[in-house]
């Protein structure tokens, strides 16, 4: 019977129904961090669990870690701790821990598709709700808890209901000026902020088919931001392509029969699912988040929605966002004055997301009273920008370039915004606080439209900015 | 291990309103920066309970009448966002036992289920009226009934659902399944034998 990647890599994986009705799924690459971990550490400690399978887990820090200052202790005791806790869990249980020192520390998720060890086929879980970016080699990844991880350290599986899967097709060509940050704020606009509970999310179509990897990878990111836990792009040649000669890919003979698995996994042509979407790629515009989830999201061309304008079930959450945002109702976006600019995260962190913007920064200046940060999303990736020179233009710029971690996009280490500051922000959410201050405001975009509101010091279209393409008639 | 069976809940009842109530606002980051989820219930909401002097603010949960309440009602797609188990973490040592939203967000559904917390939906009409029925009367009998899907209030009683599997599971005591993962090892040896990657 035809099945979906989902299906394939689900029945794969399970080991059985358990009493409870739930499927026990054994997750074959656990990936920790040092904020959901150690409780998970102490809970196994507690009950006298050891870690079963301890050379499928692999650690970093990416959530706390400062990005300005790379020797420890840190300024802030608490990190410091945090930071120590992970490396004490990782050396007492053998779990390999990619630590500042490796070369190799960074955010998570851009950690284990750099590494190989992102593979298709594969199910894969973390204690972070953007693990749905690893969908993007057409594996099966999961945000979890801790008590999860727990149940992953001690048994390597967890238990789980079974998902739907929703297939959504995004054809035709893309514009001049729209990128993969673009498709899913689109989608998430579309489809909501809950549209996709219940689901996996299988991208596809042209617009997929010409992606690279990391574009595949900034949509599946923000999979979670639509409802949807799990999010993936089926394997294909640029997949391959893209792990060939990676520390954990197979090597020799291993990768031929590897690649000839992970395309058995491939949904078939005529699988069924339970939901079909289809998206016309033209009608996709430079879009901005100007509320306060990331389904309160708008074209940068259009206004500012207001009360009266939204449907009545919406209008207390569009009251709440306006007020909280401070923005103009009924007036466009564009123009509005950002204090933070912030190129970096789990969706956009990534060596192309640098190059992409370096390409149109190149000769411009950060306006003044902006205050512009640039975080690799990796050492790797640090490294890399550096070889090519790209953190200089950032600097010349402006922008300052930092080390690697999450950052400004939940500002659990000292990149936070002050007081009402509005942040144009490549990152995936745009939830009251998230940046650091209670009063904080965040306006989600793509790294070229952040650099395009670095130099106006407003929040603008990029296309105009930069003289790209053709602009959008709307 | 037994677990407790929990087949119902009861006490009184909060309603804090809104929609998309995410788990940054349940529990802001900078407060994860900790070891043990000891001490949350102390930062739940913090951020729209208190000024940044750290004097409150209006919220249902620094009013008096609601004090001691450990059922929470609130509006649609609630605990979306970060999968911070810390969220459900803060709620439960705050002291809630049973919440009730129009629906959730799928992982902070699943880190709930697992802490013993049953999460009910029902619609916004009859979350609307038991939040009525809270302001008019905060000491108000409320039971959120798992095994028969119901939430009683004084008097009244209306359906609310409960997802199966989970309703299952806290029936039955089977909400935290570590032990029931863990005498399967030889079954998942099994299952790791046959896939490649596993070895490595």
């Amino acid at each position: 019977m035809s099945q979906s990647l989902f299906e394939k890599v689900w029945a794969a994986h399970t080991v059985k129904t358990l009493s409870n009705g739930q499927t026990q799924l054994l997750i074959g690459t656990h990936l920790i961090h040092e904020v959901t971990s150690p409780q998970a550490f102490g809970m196994l400690r507690d009950l006298n669990l050891k870690v079963a399978y301890p050379h499928r887990t692999f650690a970093t820090v990416d959530h706390i870690v400062p990005t300005d200052q790379r020797q420890e202790p840190f300024a802030d005791p608490l990190a410091d701790a945090m930071i120590r806790e992970l490396r004490k869990n990782c050396e007492e249980t053998g779990v390999t821990f990619f630590d500042l020192p490796s070369g190799k520390q960074g955010i998570v998720h851009v950690v284990g598709p750099e590494q190989g060890i992102t593979q298709p086929g594969t199910t894969i879980a973390c204690g972070d709700s953007h693990t749905s970016t690893h969908g993007a080699f057409g594996a099966i990844a999961f945000g979890i808890g801790t008590t999860q991880i727990r149940d992953l350290l001690a048994t390597q599986t967890m238990a789980l209901a079974k998902l739907k899967v929703r297939r959504i097709n995004v054809n035709g060509s893309l514009r001049p000026g729209v990128y993969a940050k673009d498709v899913i704020l689109h989608i998430i606009r579309t489809l909501g902020v809950k549209g996709g509970t219940g689901f996996a999310y299988e991208y596809g179509g042209e617009v997929f088919d010409n992606f690279s990897m990391e574009e595949r990878m900034t949509v599946c990111n923000m999979s979670i931001e639509g409802g949807a836990r799990v999010g993936y792009v089926n394997p294909d040649e640029k997949t391959f392509a893209y792990l060939k000669g990676r520390a954990y890919s197979p090597v020799g003979d291993e990768w031929d029969q590897a690649v000839e698995n992970w395309k058995s996994f491939a949904s078939d042509p005529d699988c069924s699912y339970d939901d079909v979407v289809e998206f016309d790629a033209a009608d996709i515009a430079p879009t901005v988040t100007w509320g306060i989830n990331p389904e309160q999201a708008i074209s940068v061309v259009e206004d500012v929605p207001t009360v009266e304008g939204a449907a009545d079930g919406d209008k207390a959450l569009v009251a709440e966002a306006l007020e909280y945002m401070k923005l103009p109702a009924g007036e466009p976006i564009k123009g509005t004055k950002v204090d933070v600019c912030f190129i970096g995260s789990c969706t956009n962190g990534r060596l192309s997301d640098f190059e992409e913007a370096a390409k149109y920064i190149e000769g411009h200046k950060v306006a003044e009273g902006v205050k512009a940060i640039a975080v690799p999303g990796s050492q790797v990736v640090d490294a890399i920008c550096r070889e090519k020179g790209l953190h200089t233009v950032f600097e010349n710029a402006g922008f300052e370039w930092r080390g690697a971690g999450c950052s400004m996009c939940l500002a659990m280490n000292p990149d936070k915004l002050v007081g009402d500051q509005l942040s144009a922000s490549s990152s995936n959410r745009n939830f009251k606080g998230r940046q650091g201050s209670p009063t904080g405001r965040t306006v989600l975009m793509s790294p070229v439209m952040v650099a395009a509101a670095a130099i106006t010091g407003e929040i603008s279209d990029a296309r105009e900015v930069f003289g790209v393409g053709e602009l959008a008639s709307a | 291990m037994a677990l407790e069976k929990i087949t119902e809940v009861s006490g009184n009842g909060v309603f804090v309103p809104g929609d998309e109530i995410d788990t940054d606002r349940i529990i802001p980051a900078r407060f994860m920066k900790c070891v043990t989820f000891d001490g949350l219930g102390e930062y739940l909401f913090y951020d729209v309970r208190k000024h940044e002097d750290g004097s409150d603010k209006e919220h249902p949960l620094n009013d008096e009448r609601f004090k001691g309440a450990n059922l929470l009602f609130s509006g649609e797609n609630f605990g979306c966002g970060s999968s911070r188990e810390h969220a459900p973490q803060a709620l439960y040592r705050y002291g809630f036992r049973g919440l009730v939203a129009e629906s959730y967000a799928e992982i902070f559904f699943g880190n709930s289920t697992t802490l013993g917390i049953p999460c009910f939906c029902a619609s916004k009409e009859d979350i609307q009226s038991i939040a009525a029925a809270i302001e008019a009367d905060p000491s108000i009998e409320i039971t959120l009934d798992v095994a028969n899907e119901r939430i009683r209030f004084g008097d009244q009683s209306v359906e609310a659902t409960v997802r199966e599997t989970a309703r299952k599971a806290l029936c039955e005591g089977k909400w935290d399944m570590i032990g029931e993962l863990n005498e399967a090892s030889s079954e998942i040896a099994a299952v790791a034998g046959r896939l490649s990657y596993m070895s490595k």
